[in-house]
């Protein structure tokens, strides 16, 4: 029998990085007080968790000006689509399998 | 069964940060019932402006009815007002209560997304005011609203996409009979819109009510 949770993806066990990655998929660029505000976290929280999605390759950070203040948006990666996609089918299966 | 699955969670969690982050979901049914009764009542004006007006212009000369068209244009602007005063009260009060912002990016691109159509609209129905075209006022003003209804869909509720089409319908049907475009109007935004605010209250808000 095939490991139940082996496709799920450890990144994606935290549930600030899988509400980051549940609003990226489905808005083109979102910046960063946008972010804070649905995920209802802190700064420091939030930027940690960015930074980890970031070096896994899974979003792109784009730093803007708006006026004289700094504007950083984020947006996800095709190889992030691709990793999120699966992660959420795998929890699917799971839920198959206990019904 | 029905234990706690924290895959199930999971999912869902997934599917509110979905929806919450890409559409205002906040707006809320009694705005289209408000908007709707105040188009009724200024149909009902209306109504019974045009009416005694008729009677005595048959005896006088035009210089009333163009004193009417003035008046029609001024109560529309105010039934307006009044709509957009109390859908904003409703919508406002109903993110307040589930504690979301009502000035956000999906509140932003919703309004921009309603606006495109709706200021086309409006800036046809100014030229054909300025052409004295009076008989298809009411058709532009359905197709328009319809149209920006449909556009808008994408960044909120579903739902108001097929309020948006029956407007358009309503709309087209009405250049084939445009005597009875106070009719038309009537019936597009006043009731379509408490028919459509009861359905949206019933499906959405009612259960919050409860709750």
């Amino acid at each position: 029998m095939k490991n139940p949770i082996g496709n799920l993806n450890k990144i994606f066990d935290s549930r600030i990085r899988m509400g980051v990655m549940s609003v990226l998929l489905v808005n083109d660029e979102v910046n960063f007080n946008d972010l804070k505000q649905l995920l209802e976290l802190t700064d420091g929280n939030l930027a940690s968790h960015l930074t980890n999605l970031e070096e896994n390759g899974y979003i792109k950070v784009h730093k803007g000006f708006i006026g004289r203040k700094t504007n950083t948006t984020y947006s996800i990666t095709k190889a992030g689509e691709k990793a999120f996609a699966e992660h959420i089918e795998a929890l699917e299966n799971m839920i198959k399998n206990v019904k | 069964m029905d234990s706690q699955n924290p895959s199930l969670d999971t999912l869902k969690d997934i599917k509110r940060l979905m929806e919450r982050s890409s559409r205002f979901i906040s707006l809320s049914g009694l705005s289209g019932l408000s908007a709707g009764i105040c188009a009724l009542i200024g149909a009902y004006v209306a109504h019974s402006w045009i009416k005694s007006d008729f009677v005595t212009s048959n005896t006088r000369v035009l210089e009333p009815v163009h004193e009417i068209k003035i008046r029609l244009v001024l109560l529309a602007i105010v039934v307006l007002i009044a709509a957009l005063g109390f859908s904003f009260y409703f919508t406002w009060n109903k993110a307040r209560k589930n504690n979301l912002p009502i000035w956000d990016h999906t509140s932003k691109k919703l309004l921009i997304n309603l606006m495109i159509p709706l200021a086309a609209g409006g800036f046809f129905v100014l030229g054909l005011l300025s052409q004295n075209e009076w008989r298809f006022v009411a058709s532009a003003c359905l197709v328009f609203y319809g149209l920006a209804l449909v556009n808008a869909s994408k960044y909120t509720l579903t739902d108001i996409r097929y309020l948006g089409l029956m407007e358009i319908a309503l709309g087209l049907i009405n250049l084939y009979y445009p005597e009875y475009s106070l009719y038309f109007w009537a019936i597009g935004f006043g009731l379509l819109h408490i028919i459509y605010g009861l359905i949206m209250w019933w499906k959405y808000d009612k259960a919050a009510v409860d709750g």
